[in-house]
């Protein structure tokens, strides 16, 4: 090699160490981030805050000492109607999130400056079911991945918002939809569908992150030759819902990524889909890479209370112990073995009258009560659920599982509906039970191992607010009239609140930038952002 | 998946106009506007008695949650089988009402995820056709004496000593200047001879499911003060309560001795001997008479 040559190599390997420099410092947010999320606790790299669904954050600068000096430090308003139902993720101080009519954003996350705006031009008979809504982003590299109500999975440029790859996953106009936050495992971008109400056969889909080629298509609902698929009466699998709109989690130590799905559809009628309607309301865990199924649990046999299983299904680890926890919207609070999928307990949480307990394999013990009728049958829980999509909260260090428990029962009645396209299918009407009035709600502290009940927070109305928890020994959650609150871990004493001015209908999170901690709830169209003076 | 399906009427009204305003040009240029009959305010679908019946399906889906099975009304919406309806009575009315909701009311827009799972111009129709075809044909004008009426509300009956119509009467039950478009008769008889069984809506909030109800509270301040009132709000840390004088309190909770609240309406009951059948019908024939409706 001459001299000048070597000078050359030496000059292009400095561009390439000032270029590999450049990119740490931009810190790109790699699949290795990703998977120790936990480490990086001023950030907040997915829906849950990391893969286990805890939606816990080591953070504890705002702890129970402090939290009465929390004062509002940002109200970013996304000046759009409907329900604003995002958690925003935080990537070294820039914090990505979405609103209603799919509106992503980009926000300097201290003090809500605006970076970028990426509307979603969406055509205009896109009818989804339950309100305009997006619960936020992915993040991998320099893209932010997004689900749209049209039936999209697009790739945004994170520095720009510009629409890098745009893939149609689905025919919006059949009521398919997206409204999951993705998430990421390595390359992939994971995504359930939406539509429970519109007889779609829902479905999984994982998405090269680079590309936008779709990789997998794991089918909830099994097709013909396939197990679990004579659980369907005729057809009825065709239109059978089982949506999985709310977003997974994921076990590295197994590799094994865990979903959960919607109800079966029509959603309050069985007639005509005889039998368990499998994976309806149900928890599966897939292999990311091939999105094979490897094993299941179904909550809800032959559902038809619309108790969708679309919550973050948690993984615990206690001790030798490796469960995954759901409070399901049927009123009972499940654990179940991550290894094989068994049933370890199901006890009630909230009011329950349509089954008194559950065998050893998550059936009701004895009749279920409380089918649809013509005229009304009065069950509880009614059809939002004893819960719904909003997130509960593992805190280790309490070794205690928070949820949003509401008591509202419904009078649920059947109307014989044929299957149209692309229209509503629920084949019955629920209406409020005011003979169980007043309807209330809780967030309650459950001890997972005995499903047993620690403390409660009594809410005036039924709420829609998610739980954080954190290593400051608090609980954030949000009410129905507006307040947002931070009550102590270990007992549920109110330590500071804010009035939102509106309902809280997201889950909160937090992060930090610059040392200092912020703790964030949507509420209204208003995104808020909290911390110390 | 149906989440929030009551009291969404955040719809952006923007919106609406803007997808409104070109259908409204069209129709204004074309020569064939049968699919935009709504421009014209005529029902294509009026009298069918199968469309009706498709109706009923989308009724049940999108509009029973809060007024009921058969449309007969529910704690939430009014009963929609009377003829005369307090925010308009016509197809077009009735259309643009369920299209676009009404603000000011829980009533959200019944399309693009509004409410239920939204329906199409063509459901709706179906719905107003529903609606029509399970409407009462008159209302309780004839059956009472409206003066008769207004001196029992005002006078023996002591309504008026809490209750308000056409700016006259007390504050500390629900205003009843349109009650009697809104509710059917069983419901205001049974407001009448069970006033606890189903308590008045209050404030309605956005995105809040439920409505505040005419909920009685009995508190005690930090001095001993004793107070009996109905509740306009709560929150989790503050109440606001109308006490029995019409006094205004806006109380934090943890400053309160004691705060009860009951489900035993502060309205007396009114049986057979104290308001005979023959009373209450004048009452409705004042009402019908005081929201406008006797036509």
């Amino acid at each position: 090699m001459s001299a000048a040559k070597k000078r050359r190599v030496s000059f292009f390997a400095a561009i390439v160490l000032v270029g590999l420099f450049a990119a740490s410092a931009k810190a790109q947010v790699t699949p290795e981030r990703l998977l120790n999320a936990q480490k990086e606790p001023q950030n907040w790299l997915m829906y849950s805050g990391n893969y286990s669904g805890l939606r816990y954050s080591t953070l504890e600068q705002v702890n129970a000492a402090t939290a009465a000096s929390l004062v509002s430090t940002l109200a970013y308003q996304t000046m759009s109607g409907g329900k604003f139902e995002a958690t925003p993720l935080v990537v070294d101080g820039v914090l990505y999130a979405t609103g209603p009519d799919d509106r992503a954003f980009a926000l300097d996350a201290r003090s809500g400056r605006p970076i970028w705006l990426y509307q979603r031009a969406l055509p205009p008979d896109v009818r989804p079911c339950c309100g305009r809504v997006n619960r936020g982003v992915a993040i991998l590299g320099d893209k932010a991945f997004l689900g749209t109500l049209d039936a999209h999975v697009i790739a945004l440029d994170a520095k720009t918002g510009a629409v890098v790859w745009d893939t149609t996953a689905a025919d919006y106009s059949k009521g398919y939809s997206f409204t999951v936050a993705p998430l990421v495992i390595r390359n992939l971008v994971l995504v359930g569908v939406s539509g429970g109400e519109y007889g779609i056969r829902g479905f999984i889909d994982a998405y090269d992150a680079a590309t936008g080629e779709r990789k997998w298509r794991f089918n909830t609902i099994p097709g013909p030759g396939e197990p679990g698929h004579e659980t369907w009466a005729g057809d009825s699998w065709k239109i059978g819902g089982a949506p999985a709109w709310i977003t997974g989690t994921f076990d590295p130590a197994t590799n094994t990524t865990f979903w959960t799905t919607g109800n079966p559809s029509p959603s309050n009628r069985g007639e005509g889909r005889e039998g368990d309607n499998l994976y309806s309301d149900s928890l599966v865990a897939l292999d990311p890479d091939t999105g094979k199924l490897k094993w299941h649990f179904q909550f809800t046999q032959h559902d038809e209370h619309d108790y969708d299983a679309t919550q973050v299904p948690v993984m615990i680890d206690d001790g030798g112990k490796h469960w995954i926890a759901q409070a399901n919207r049927n009123g009972f609070f499940y654990l179940i073995d991550r290894a094989n999928g068994k049933l370890l307990a199901a006890t009630q949480y909230a009011k329950v009258s349509w089954s008194k307990s559950k065998d050893a394999t998550g059936r009701p013990v004895g009749a279920k009560e409380g089918e649809p009728t013509p005229e009304g049958n009065p069950v509880c829980p009614g059809a939002i659920g004893a819960t719904n999509w909003m997130s509960p909260s593992y805190d280790p260090q309490t070794k205690l599982f928070y949820v949003t428990a509401r008591e509202q029962c419904d009078i649920f009645s059947t109307a014989p509906q044929p299957y149209d396209p692309g229209h509503a299918f629920y084949g019955s009407a629920y209406f409020p039970n005011d003979a169980t009035q007043p309807f209330w709600g809780a967030l309650r502290a459950l001890d997972p191992a005995t499903g047993k009940l620690v403390w409660e927070w009594k809410h005036v109305s039924p709420a829609w607010s998610g739980v954080l928890s954190t290593a400051g020994g608090i609980v954030f959650t949000g009410d129905a009239e507006g307040n947002f609150i931070a009550l102590d871990a270990k007992n549920g004493k109110a330590l500071w609140h804010f009035q939102c001015g509106a309902s809280v209908i997201a889950s909160p999170m937090t992060y930090s930038v610059d040392g200092k901690q912020y703790v964030v709830v949507p509420a209204g169209s208003t995104l808020f952002a909290f911390g110390l003076p | 998946m149906r989440e929030v399906e009551v009291a969404a009427a955040m719809k952006n009204l923007f919106t609406t106009f803007l997808k409104a305003t070109p259908r409204l040009l069209v129709c204004a240029l074309s020569v064939v506007c049968v699919n935009f009959a709504w421009a014209q305010g005529k029902n294509p679908y009026a009298g069918d008695a199968n469309v009706a019946k498709l109706g009923e399906m989308q009724f049940r889906v999108n509009c029973a949650f809060c007024h009921g099975l058969g449309a007969r009304g529910g704690g939430r919406g009014p009963d929609l089988t009377r003829a005369q309806k307090r925010h308009g009575n016509s197809d077009e009315e009735i259309f643009h009402n369920i299209h676009d909701g009404i603000p000011g009311t829980a009533m959200p827009p019944g399309t693009n995820g509004g409410i239920g799972v939204g329906m199409t111009d063509e459901e709706i129709w179906q719905v107003v056709t529903y609606i029509r075809s399970v409407e009462k044909k008159a209302d309780a004008k004839s059956l009472g004496d409206v003066e008769r009426g207004k001196k029992l509300f005002y006078g023996s009956a002591a309504c008026g000593t809490c209750h308000m119509v056409n700016g006259k009467g007390g504050r500390l039950g629900p205003e009843l200047t349109t009650v009697a478009t809104s509710r059917s008769q069983e419901h205001f008889v049974e407001s009448l001879r069970n006033p606890s069984k189903r308590l008045a809506q209050g404030l309605s909030e956005a995105m809040k499911d439920f409505a505040q109800e005419y909920e009685t509270a009995n508190v005690t301040t930090a001095d001993g003060a004793k107070y009996q009132g109905v509740v306009l709000n709560e929150d989790a840390f503050t109440v606001q309560v109308l006490d029995t004088r019409e006094s205004l309190h806006l109380w934090e909770k943890s400053s309160l001795k004691s705060y009860e609240k009951t489900r035993q309406s502060l309205m007396p009951t009114y049986d057979e001997k104290v308001l005979p059948e023959k009373d209450i019908q004048d009452l409705l024939a004042f009402l019908v008479s005081a929201s406008g409706g006797a036509k």
